[in-house]
């Protein structure tokens, strides 16, 4: 039958994924997108394009935001990566998500996950950000549905209040 | 009729929207798919030619490789319209542009699979391929298909009205001719497929990306040569459509046939660039248009020719030819309209539906040589538009019924907002200011599959937990259709809208539904909901009378409570009535449809269905821009827009949608295009086909007309589409204000609008000299 293909070595990966360590083996070749998504079962990070288009793959790697379709998991030996699902506390949404849910940043929500990871780390870095400071931390994530608006009004919603 | 200014009701949160913040909605592509194998299709590389011989010999001997079909493996075309189905899921004996499916391979991993397609010999005989409509209806062009003479896949010829004496009675007639390129749906999920055969009972389940389950249940059943009931076609979250998923698609047939051929579980996604060829958004279109005009700004004449450069199968095309004619009326009082309407097959990947379908290139060269006539009168634009306004109800020369009409509120607010009066003529050089008014139909009043069924069914199921549970085949694919389900029916039954659950579009469970396109579902399975609710109530009525020992006349039902008479004493809770009329009945379920009548259903004339509809949606915006004349750089900085949408039932959703869309028609007018080299797509890419980012996207403000349409669920027309068509006209409009230059063509890439500023500096040179001499 079948035996897996030799082409990339394995490794054994470290890793903190949304505050918990985790090792797996991942082949040398294995994108952070997929590592999160097949082997984490973090399917809240989305893939919209064939490399580095269009942000809906953005998670946090040491906080600052990276695209997981361009990052080779191993790169990401023993640091810490978030994802979307790791905003929540108990279930509950952060009040980032809450805002992308109350003022309809999401409609589809396939760009989602990437927009809010992209402007978690903005908030972080700047709790009080002006709108030209939202437009140029979102400048990579494309959304289709929106026009963008109701996005810049999520973000500005929780500006300013503490996380 | 009066429309009130615009609604201060906030509306609510999408009932799916906290899944897709957390992270937690699962698409097509996040579904458990343990044992999954992978597929992919082998496409072709040529635009056209023949199938002289495929060997899958050496693919399949490939360690890992479970399944490989092609065209051999299905003889049936499939297609959206009954009369037009003239596509294979893999070609058969031709291709006909490049990409165009023509075998596929299930394997274990995706590395297999790529492989095996690099293993399966294909020989072709090249055809000579047409990649522009001038060239596929040269006299000795080849046929794309055999029955098509000219390559012409439809030609329209509609006469409304006294043309000639309407040019006559003009006092300016102007012609001018728009060309406006391809652009695609782009939406950010990819195409994806998983499908499951169980070859022990012989049953197939489709999980997938759809925004028309119930076509994509009756395409498999048709290429899987199944029974019906043997199939069931669920639809997980799907993120966003606009058109691109309104009809059936190769892949989706094509995982099914590998799913049978593997006997089990088979996943496909699209890669981005695949997804860009699968295609089937608005066509390359190319307008003649010609006006007749009065001195105060009143129309006489229209005459219009359009030619759509539809790509190589029929798809939609049909319609999309008859829409662009069609909702020529239906905006403004014209006494007299021609149209003649070309669909045109090419070598390129088919064209389809998108939003604002058929009717956006038309509106543009409209709304654009409106305001060159009115320049040339000295009439400002907004009062041309309004000495032309339609009274409703009223009835077009091409049977379109308008019941209600908020076009002159919609002209108003947005006037009023930006400022237009005080501005206009006063901007600062390089800036401009444009408008323009657009509509659209609120679902076609006569479905394209035609069986005689109601236009939308409902279910709802009431059960000993006192929830409510809508069953609807209604796609919800972002736009908040669920959510405006559950409102209409917790409205209807006065309960919270937590009281309501919805599931939407699982075939084995929902009744069918047409789908989400046209914009229909707001009307039609709005109205649909409301009538199933009201069923409901009745029910409950009955139960509350009988417990109270009243009349169900006497019975007041007011936020969840039944008394006898209002205010009276006597009253039961609603979980208390349920529990009553279980007793009766056990658990219930009740129904409720809708059904467009008749006399909606259009004119006469062939093709007179198309374009009809219960109830259009208006709209007027005011675009605001900056043109740099050294670099051709044209900048979005504002935008107004108001639309009629009958009633907002969800006035956060209805604003979501304007914006949506009219941002979706400045990506149009701005910056988007397929591009074609020599039929291979060179746009297929999130870096090639530039939709505008967040950086270029400006402030849009949306204001809501309520007109209240006399059939409209609580008055309510569709909110999805109605603006998109007024932007790219009103954006030309403001470059011409900002720098006096006409643009002939969109998308006003910098390119095109340097090219356009030399022509006009050239014009103005000549006309100089020849003062001079
Ligand atoms: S998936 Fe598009 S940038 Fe990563
Ligand atoms: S919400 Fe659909 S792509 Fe952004």
């Amino acid at each position: 039958m079948h035996e897996p293909s030799a082409q990339y070595k394995k490794r054994l990966l470290r890793i903190k994924v949304n505050g918990r360590w985790r090792e797996d083996a991942v082949a040398d070749g294995c994108m952070l997108v997929d590592y999160l998504r097949d082997t984490a079962g973090l399917t809240g990070v989305k893939t919209g394009c064939d490399g580095g288009e269009c942000g809906a793959c953005t998670v946090l790697l040491d906080g600052l935001p990276v695209l997981a379709c361009v990052t080779l998991a191993v790169r990401c030996e023993g640091r810490s990566v978030e994802t979307i699902e790791g905003l929540a506390a108990q279930g509950r949404p952060s009040r980032l998500q809450q805002a992308f849910h109350e003022k309809l940043g999401a409609q589809c929500g396939y760009c989602t996950p990437g927009m809010v990871m992209a402007s978690e780390a903005l908030l972080r870095r700047n709790p009080t950000p002006t709108d030209d400071e939202i437009r140029a931390a979102l400048a990579g994530n494309l959304c289709r549905c929106t026009g963008y608006v109701k996005i810049i009004e999520s973000v500005k919603a929780v500006a300013g209040l503490a996380p | 009729m009066t429309a009130a200014f615009a609604s201060s009701r906030p509306g609510v949160p999408l009932i799916d929207g906290i899944d897709k913040v957390l992270g937690r909605a699962r698409y097509t592509a996040d579904l458990d798919r343990a044992g999954a194998l992978v597929g992919r299709i082998l496409r072709s590389p040529i635009a056209h030619g023949e199938i002289v011989r495929i060997d899958t010999a050496r693919a399949r001997a490939l360690d890992g490789v479970i399944a490989i079909v092609t065209g051999a493996d299905c003889d049936k075309t499939y297609g959206v319209l009954p009369i037009a189905m003239n596509e294979y899921p893999m070609a058969r004996d031709r291709v006909r542009y490049c990409g165009e499916p023509i075998a596929a391979v299930a394997a274990v991993d995706e590395e297999t699979a790529q492989r095996a397609l690099d293993l399966i010999d294909v020989e072709f005989r090249a055809l000579p391929a047409y990649f522009i409509s001038k060239d596929a209806r040269a006299p000795d062009a080849v046929l794309l298909h055999a029955n098509k003479p000219g390559n012409v896949e439809r030609e329209v010829h509609h006469d409304f009205g006294d043309i000639e004496a309407g040019f006559a009675a003009a006092d300016l007639v102007r012609e001018h001719r728009v060309s406006c390129a391809e652009i695609n749906h782009a939406q950010i999920e990819p195409h994806a497929c998983l499908a499951d055969f169980d070859p022990v009972t012989g049953r197939l389940t489709v999980q997938d990306v759809s925004q028309v389950v119930y076509y994509l249940h009756l395409m498999l059943a048709r290429c899987l040569d199944m029974d019906e009931s043997q199939i069931r076609v669920i639809k997980p979250f799907v993120g966003g459509g606009f058109g691109a998923r309104v009809e059936v698609l190769n892949f989706e047939i094509v995982t099914a046939l590998l799913a049978r051929a593997a006997g089990g579980r088979v996943f496909m996604q699209l890669t981005r660039e695949e997804t860009f060829i699968t295609h089937r958004a608005r066509p390359q279109t190319d307008v003649v248009l010609k006006l007749g005009m009065k001195k105060d700004g009143r129309f006489t004449a229209c005459a219009c020719e359009v030619t759509q450069r539809g790509g190589a199968y029929a798809g939609y095309g049909v319609v999309t030819i008859l829409y662009a004619g069609a909702l020529l009326q239906g905006l403004y009082d014209i006494p007299a309209v021609k149209y003649d309407g070309y669909r045109v097959y090419a070598n390129l990947p088919p064209c389809g539906a998108m939003r604002g379908h058929g009717g956006v290139n038309t509106r543009h060269a409209f709304e654009t040589l409106v305001d060159r006539m009115a320049r040339e009168l000295g009439l400002d634009p907004f009062a041309v538009r309004r000495a032309n306004l339609l009274h409703a109800p009223m009835q077009t020369m091409n049977g379109l019924m308008v019941q209600s009409y908020g076009l002159a509120e919609c002209l108003d607010v947005v006037e009023q907002a930006s400022g237009w009066k005080e501005r206009i003529g006063r901007m600062p050089p390089g800036k401009g200011l444009g408008m323009s008014c657009s509509h659209y139909v609120s679902g076609s009043a006569k479905p394209i599959h035609f069986t005689g069924e109601p236009h939308a069914v409902i279910h709802l199921k009431l059960d000993h937990d006192g929830g409510v549970t809508a069953l609807t085949g209604a796609a919800d694919i972002g736009q908040g259709s669920s959510t405006m389900v559950a409102i209409a029916v917790a409205e209807t039954l006065e309960v919270g809208i937590d009281r309501i659950r919805v599931i939407s579009s699982d075939t084995a469970v929902t009744p069918k539904d047409n789908g989400a396109y046209s914009s229909r579902i707001t009307f039609m399975v709005g109205n649909a909901a409301i009538d199933a609710a009201k069923n409901l109530k009745k029910i409950l009525i009955a139960a509350a009378a009988k417990k109270l020992e009243a009349h169900p006349d006497e019975i007041d039902c007011a936020g969840g409570i039944f008394r006898v008479g209002r205010g009276g004493q006597a009253m039961l809770s609603f979980k208390e009535v349920v529990a009553a009329a279980l007793v009766d009945e056990g658990a219930i379920s009740v129904k409720g449809s809708f059904t467009c009548p008749v006399e909606f259903q259009g004119g006469k004339h062939r093709g007179g269905a198309v374009g009809s509809t219960m109830g259009f949606s208006y709209g007027a915006q005011v675009v605001e821009t900056s043109v740099d004349e050294a670099t051709g750089m044209v900048t979005i900085d504002k935008v107004w827009v108001a639309l009629d949408c009958g009633h907002a039932i969800n006035p956060l959703a209805v604003k979501g949608q304007i914006e949506g869309q009219v941002w979706m028609g400045m990506g149009q007018a701005l910056c988007e295009e397929t591009r074609y080299l020599d039929g291979l797509p060179a746009h297929a890419s999130f870096l090639d086909y530039k939709m505008p980012t967040i950086v270029e996207s400006p402030h849009i403000e949306a204001f809501i007309v309520e007109s209240n349409d006399p059939n409209g669920p609580f008055g309510a027309k569709e909110a999805s589409e109605g603006a998109l068509a007024g932007f790219p006209p009103a954006m030309v409009n403001a470059i011409v204000n900002a720098i006096g230059v006409e643009l002939d063509e969109i998308p006003a890439t910098p390119d095109r609008v340097l090219e356009a500023i030399v022509q006009h500096q050239r014009k103005v040179k000549l006309a100089q000299k020849k003062a001079r001499s």
